[in-house]
């Protein structure tokens, strides 16, 4: 009956890869498509899904990613993040009266953040140690029935895009005098396979900032070329 | 109708001391707005008086113990005086903090001389020293009658006595009916009245005409003819509920089984009153003698679920006695109690109208699914292990926020609204350690970098490690720029950590830290990732 259907009901108009990723995402009962909301300036770059997992290696990403949710009145959570910073996290836009903290969790870190999955929108996890593919599965599958992201402060066996900090300045202080200011980042993102996509961002307030290679299209067409 | 006025003197002062835990008889005073509202005994033979500014009173008696007002604590310390003179008579009214009136019990006692004694017994066996009753026809002359009583002493005014009784008092007795009696007392002071009788002998609408409706009041109140009457209260309801268990129960499971009735009736017997509970007190007795009490906070208020909860932690952790220090309960010790328990008794502490609680018309169901799964959380590792994040004053980035337990209120947190001189510009760090690493910064001839007293660095900061226990540590990273010091000495008057001061330093990867020079070396107090 289903092949009946997908045959029948396949759009000439678009991609059919892209629909029939969505086809079998819808059979593996995800949440598939259901945005959740990001930071204007992530939403570009990296648009959560639910169901999803993305690993970052900078905690100023991790507290980024969660923030859109926690604007748009979701509950977020931190599992394992004993240096958790309140202030930044609220300069960030995060509802601290519905962030949920777990800073050491021990060995039951894997149950705690299934049971924070289940509840939360947003559940940022650093690892203790290295994981397994086998315990990554128990989580991911808990993760595809609830619509819920993780976010992984930390390295984690498959994930839906890797985001790491590449390069990162530092405005403001200079030998004694001033204060920090501003931080541009480059960040890569990697999916699977595919050539890691790069963009520059700004903090304070996550910018999303133009690239200096796209202000000179002329030496990457001649380069490409 | 005959009424018993009973008057503790100075109540605030008294019920300071006590919640202080200080002598009754050391000089004291309670100021609000640094003026003296209320002082005792011993300050005034000091020359302390009411409305002196802080200053004036503490040269008048430098030993005088200065308390803060705070009429909630008058009126809670008031209410086990209370409820002693109702178990004597009851329909008591409380007309403010040390001062209560109730229909004189006439007969029953005897006299009403019999009557004012056992009042004064009853009040000196519960600890309150200072009592003084007074009995008249009406609520004003009795409430003088007390006040003309020397210390756990009556002064009874005979039946139509009180316009005789009254008319020899002089007029500054009703400097204790707030800023318009003080008032009324200048004025007639300077009409040359002295007395309450030369008020009332006054033609009673020239009074009016003259003093305005307090002044006829006060005049109608000189004669005698007080038409005042008071509200006796209602006995606040009993709502503490318990259970009893024959035999006792040793095991944590079954205990919270069997009190889930019992705190379903709590709860429905205060939503009976139309009240909810924000704190309550758990306590548990084993062999008839308390063994576990704790006082819980809510952030919302209490359900019958969120007390079973609180029942397994109270006792799961009275059980559990190995690990203190770690948050992680190790699971073979829980469950098991150190005594059978054999009751377990619901507490109302704070408890607040529903309507201040209401749900919003739609409900909160996602809130409550959170508080349910993070229940499930804190039974895994242990109730104080899951945080709520909260910000607070502070210089250091570990000073400006607090951890609070899931399910606790945010107590004692400091205001973040003050300047905070010396706390450390700019964004805020993303990761603030809890347990700092200790670190090194050298300059560029290797030496360890300091801070002086005036705050001058010894040497440019150029390398940087975080180093283990050990003397180990991660390798060296050149300092691409550096910003400080940010110098700060807190809590020097009560040995505090001494003088430090906070460099923010930027590493050669672009990776931002806050490191602190301590007077015992440094360390990495937060980054900036």
């Amino acid at each position: 009956m289903s092949s009946a259907r997908s045959v029948a009901a396949l759009d000439p108009g678009r991609s059919v890869v892209d629909q029939l990723r969505e086809r079998v995402a819808a059979m593996e009962r995800r949440p598939a498509g259901e945005p959740v909301a990001t930071l204007p300036g992530l939403a570009g770059l990296v648009p959560l899904h639910a169901g999803s997992t993305y690993a970052v290696d900078s905690a100023a990403l991790a507290l980024a990613l969660a923030a859109g949710a926690s604007q748009a009145g979701e509950w977020i959570g931190f599992a394992g993040c004993a240096d958790f910073g309140a202030e930044a996290a609220s300069e960030l836009g995060i509802e601290l009266s519905r962030t949920v903290l777990v800073p050491d969790p021990g060995e039951h870190w894997l149950e705690v953040t299934a049971a924070l999955v289940d509840v939360l929108r947003v559940v940022v996890l650093r690892p203790p140690a290295s994981v397994d593919e086998r315990t990554a599965g128990i989580l991911d599958s808990r993760l595809r029935t609830r619509s819920s992201v993780l976010v992984v402060h930390g390295h984690w066996p498959r994930v839906t895009a890797r985001l790491s900090v590449e390069e990162s300045v530092w405005t403001g202080p200079s030998s004694g005098a001033g204060e920090l200011q501003e931080r541009r980042a480059r960040i890569a993102v990697h999916r699977g396979a595919r050539p890691p996509e790069r963009a520059d961002l700004a903090w304070p307030g996550v910018r999303l900032e133009p690239r200096l290679e796209q202000q000179s299209p002329g030496i990457s067409e001649i380069r490409r070329a | 109708m005959r009424v018993m006025v009973v008057w503790c003197p100075d109540w605030s002062v008294v019920a300071a001391l006590e919640e202080a835990d200080r002598s009754l008889r050391s000089p004291a005073a309670v100021l609000s707005a640094n003026v003296v509202e209320v002082c005792n005994g011993p300050a005034r033979a000091e020359g302390v008086r009411r409305g002196q500014r802080r200053r004036d009173a503490q040269a008048r008696c430098p030993e005088l113990l200065l308390l803060p007002a705070n009429p909630d604590r008058d009126a809670r310390a008031f209410e086990p005086v209370l409820a002693v003179v109702e178990d004597l008579r009851p329909g008591v009214a409380a007309l403010r903090p040390g001062l209560l009136a109730v229909r004189a019990p006439g007969s029953w006692y005897g006299s009403e001389t019999a009557a004012a004694a056992t009042a004064c017994q009853a009040l000196v066996e519960t600890g309150v020293w200072d009592v003084r009753v007074g009995i008249a026809d009406d609520l004003f002359t009795a409430e003088q009658a007390a006040r003309t009583a020397e210390v756990q002493s009556w002064t009874v005014v005979p039946d139509g006595g009180s316009p005789s009784f009254l008319r020899g008092l002089p007029v500054h007795v009703l400097q204790d009916d707030g800023a318009r009696g003080r008032e009324l007392v200048g004025l007639l002071q300077r009409l040359g009245l002295r007395t309450l009788g030369d008020l009332a002998d006054l033609p009673g609408d020239a009074v009016e005409h003259r003093l305005g409706s307090y002044g006829a009041t006060v005049r109608r109140r000189a004669r005698g003819e007080d038409p005042t009457l008071f509200a006796a209260r209602t006995p606040p309801p009993e709502l503490d509920a318990e259970v009893a268990f024959e035999p006792p129960l040793d095991s944590v499971e079954a205990i919270t089984f069997s009190v889930r009735t019992t705190a379903e009736r709590f709860v429905s017997q205060l939503t009976h009153h139309q009240l909810v509970a924000t704190g309550v007190r758990v306590e548990a007795e084993a062999d008839g003698a308390v063994c576990s009490s704790r006082a819980w906070l809510h952030p919302r208020h209490f359900s019958a679920r969120d007390l079973v909860d609180r029942v397994h932690w109270q006792l799961q952790s009275a059980g559990s006695t190995s690990g203190a220090g770690s948050s992680l309960r190790a699971r073979r010790h829980a469950g098991v109690v150190r005594a059978p328990i054999d009751r377990v008794r619901f507490v109302p502490e704070l408890v607040e109208p529903a309507a201040a609680h209401g749900e919003a018309l739609w409900g909160s169901a996602s809130d409550d699914l959170v508080e349910r799964g993070v229940a499930r959380v804190q039974g895994m590792v242990g109730f104080d292990a899951v945080r709520r994040p909260v910000l607070q004053g502070g210089r250091s980035p570990s000073a400006r926020q607090a951890l609070v337990p899931w399910g606790e209120r945010a107590v004692d947190l400091r205001p973040v609204d003050r300047p905070w001189p010396g706390r450390v510009p700019g964004p805020a760090p993303v990761r603030v350690f809890a347990t700092p690493p200790a670190a090194e910064v050298v300059d560029d001839a290797g030496r360890e970098v300091c801070v002086t007293d005036r705050g001058v660095v010894s040497g440019e900061p150029r390398r940087f490690r975080v180093t283990g226990r050990d003397g180990t540590g991660l390798p060296w990273q050149p300092v691409t720029a550096w910003a400080g010091p940010w110098p700060t000495d807190e809590g020097w008057w009560s040995g505090g950590a001494g003088p430090t001061a906070r460099f923010q330093v930027v590493g050669a990867d672009g990776r931002a830290w806050l490191l602190v020079r301590a007077p015992d070396g440094w360390v990495l107090e937060a980054g900036y990732d």
